[in-house]
């Protein structure tokens, strides 16, 4: 048997939280914003098929940014929690706020019990009937959560981004306008332009039918940006 | 944990959350889920209820005659509305045919509380797989992972609630629509041209048997679907005809490109009317057993009168 030396808990906690910040600060953004008919999820991503933005349920999708094999797990077992839910009461029966409470505990279980916390940040969305109803979760690796409005964004450059998508959010946007605030956000940080062709987009909108929840394709977005 | 016998680790479970054990990546499938989420195995009906059955299959509501029939654009499903308990009718607006996914669709005939509650896993099973990978399942995978569950239903079927459904989907890659067959054991069969089962399937079959012809076009194919049920429901107890004073048409849904359509009630009306018009035969004397549907000259009538 071994014995471990006494760490205090303050140390701990900075140890991994640096650790775990220092990793999601690598990686790039997703920002979220919310228009008229429901909400956009928007990330620069060279790759077509590892996603960063998926669908959990009817209206709820999921955001994740950091490392990809530790969000991928979250996503998945968020399609699970909420298939289950969802099959064993009512469609209407899952909600954001369900998940983004399993996700909490569950990475905030990982963050104090394992060896090393996950390097992820993730978003849950979920589209209402009405703007008012929708609900935007931000959940932190050490499993804290935030309930946001109307525009977030995480990963690399958090801060800055969401300071400038702050600026030019306002209420009521088209589906188009969030997407060029988003992308102008993210290129004026990133200090070169992104392209339409990088950027991967999906939204939740509530005039589609069950499944809200649709990805943006390049043709759709290069339509929005100015060329 | 780490299961030796598996050479990698489970990592499906996160605190707080069910995930099936799988050797490698994330197991796809709700239907494991649901069995690694529930506690303990399902109890089971083969133990308590084979010497003294609690229900006899009878008394349980029974789905009865569905058919698809192959079109140009696709495949027709259809299945008449009537659930039956015994000799007495349950329902007479049931639905049978269900959409599956976008692009797919199952009609179910047999005990009615087995049958929707197998279209509903299944549905839940086939949006599971496309969220965690990311892909839709191809035809041929939805049509087998469909066996299992039927397989999986066995014991029941052995106490005669049997579920025998139908299966059609769309094959993007192939540009064509596909039909599959099942019966209780979960034997699937893919069918070239059509297929029907239930207790009306006999003459449903027969129908269709004369009625298709390859490459039909939308209408012709909705048509042959209703006169084949219309048929059947003039043969079976237990299959319900159209009732036009109630409103009550057959469900017929297209399986095509564009995905899962329902046929509107005024389109059944009419191709049902004009099945009726190609049937109708003149007013003849009552009384006398005659077969029904067909017109049949009765020499025989004069001499007597």
């Amino acid at each position: 048997m071994s014995f471990q030396p006494y760490v205090p808990p303050e140390q701990l906690t900075k140890d991994r939280s640096e650790y775990a910040r220092k990793g999601i600060s690598r990686g790039r953004s997703v920002v979220a914003v919310e228009y008229q008919d429901g909400i956009l999820f928007l990330a620069e991503n060279p790759s077509a098929t590892l996603h960063k933005i998926s669908e959990i349920y009817d209206r709820i999708a999921f955001a994740g940014v950091g490392r990809y094999s530790e969000f991928e797990d979250l996503r998945i077992a968020g399609v699970r929690l909420a298939d289950l839910r969802g099959y064993a009461y009512g469609r209407e029966d899952v909600t954001a706020k369900t998940i983004a409470n399993a996700y909490a505990q569950a990475l905030s279980t990982i963050f104090t019990q394992q060896m090393k916390p996950y390097e992820v940040e993730i978003l849950v969305g979920q589209v209402g009937d009405r703007p008012e109803e929708n609900g935007l979760f931000h959940i932190l690796f050490d499993g804290s959560v935030t309930d946001e409005q109307g525009c977030v964004a995480m990963g690399g450059q958090s801060e800055a981004l969401s300071t400038r998508v702050r600026e030019a959010y306002r209420d009521g946007l088209s589906q188009a306008e969030a997407v060029q605030i988003a992308v102008r956000g993210l290129s004026e940080v990133e200090e070169r332009p992104v392209e339409a062709i990088n950027v991967e987009a999906a939204v939740l909108d509530r005039t589609r039918g069950r499944r809200k929840f649709r990805r943006l394709t390049d043709q759709d977005i290069a339509g929005i940006l100015p060329a | 944990m780490t299961d030796p016998t598996r050479g990698f680790p489970d990592r499906s479970s996160l605190p707080g959350f069910f995930g099936p054990a799988y050797p490698l990546g994330s197991n796809p499938s709700f239907a494991d889920l649901l069995r690694a989420a529930s506690s303990g195995p399902e109890p089971s009906p083969s133990s308590a209820g084979q010497k003294d059955p609690a229900v006899q299959p009878h008394q349980i509501a029974h789905g009865t005659t569905i058919l698809a029939l192959k079109f140009a654009d696709g495949v027709v499903m259809a299945g008449d509305r009537r659930a039956v308990e015994g000799f007495t009718i349950a329902d007479e607006r049931i639905d049978k045919v269900f959409p599956a996914d976008e692009t797919s669709a199952v009609a179910i005939a047999g005990a009615a509380g087995q049958a929707t509650e197998i279209v509903r896993l299944f549905q839940t099973e086939l949006e599971h797989y496309e969220k965690v990978e990311g892909d839709r399942l191809s035809v041929e995978g939805k049509a087998n992972r469909l066996a299992q569950m039927i397989r999986q239903n066995f014991p029941m079927a052995l106490q005669g609630l049997v579920v025998v459904p139908l299966f059609a989907g769309f094959d993007e890659r192939r540009g064509e629509g596909r039909l599959f067959r099942y019966d209780a054991t979960g034997g699937r069969w893919e069918e070239t041209d059509f297929h029907a089962t239930g207790s009306g399937a006999l003459s449903a079959r027969s129908t269709l048997k004369k009625r298709f012809r390859t490459g039909m076009d939308r209408s012709g194919a909705v048509r042959t679907a209703v006169e084949a049920l219309y048929d059947a429901s003039q043969e079976d107890v237990a299959t319900g005809g159209p009732n036009p004073l109630r409103g009550i048409f057959p469900t017929v849904k297209t399986i095509t490109v564009d995905g899962v359509v329902a046929v509107p009630d005024e389109e059944l009306r009419g191709a049902f009317e004009s099945v009726l018009q190609e049937t109708q035969e003149p007013p003849r004397p009552q009384g006398g057993s005659q077969p029904r549907g067909r017109p049949v000259k009765r020499e025989d009538d004069k001499a007597r009168g």
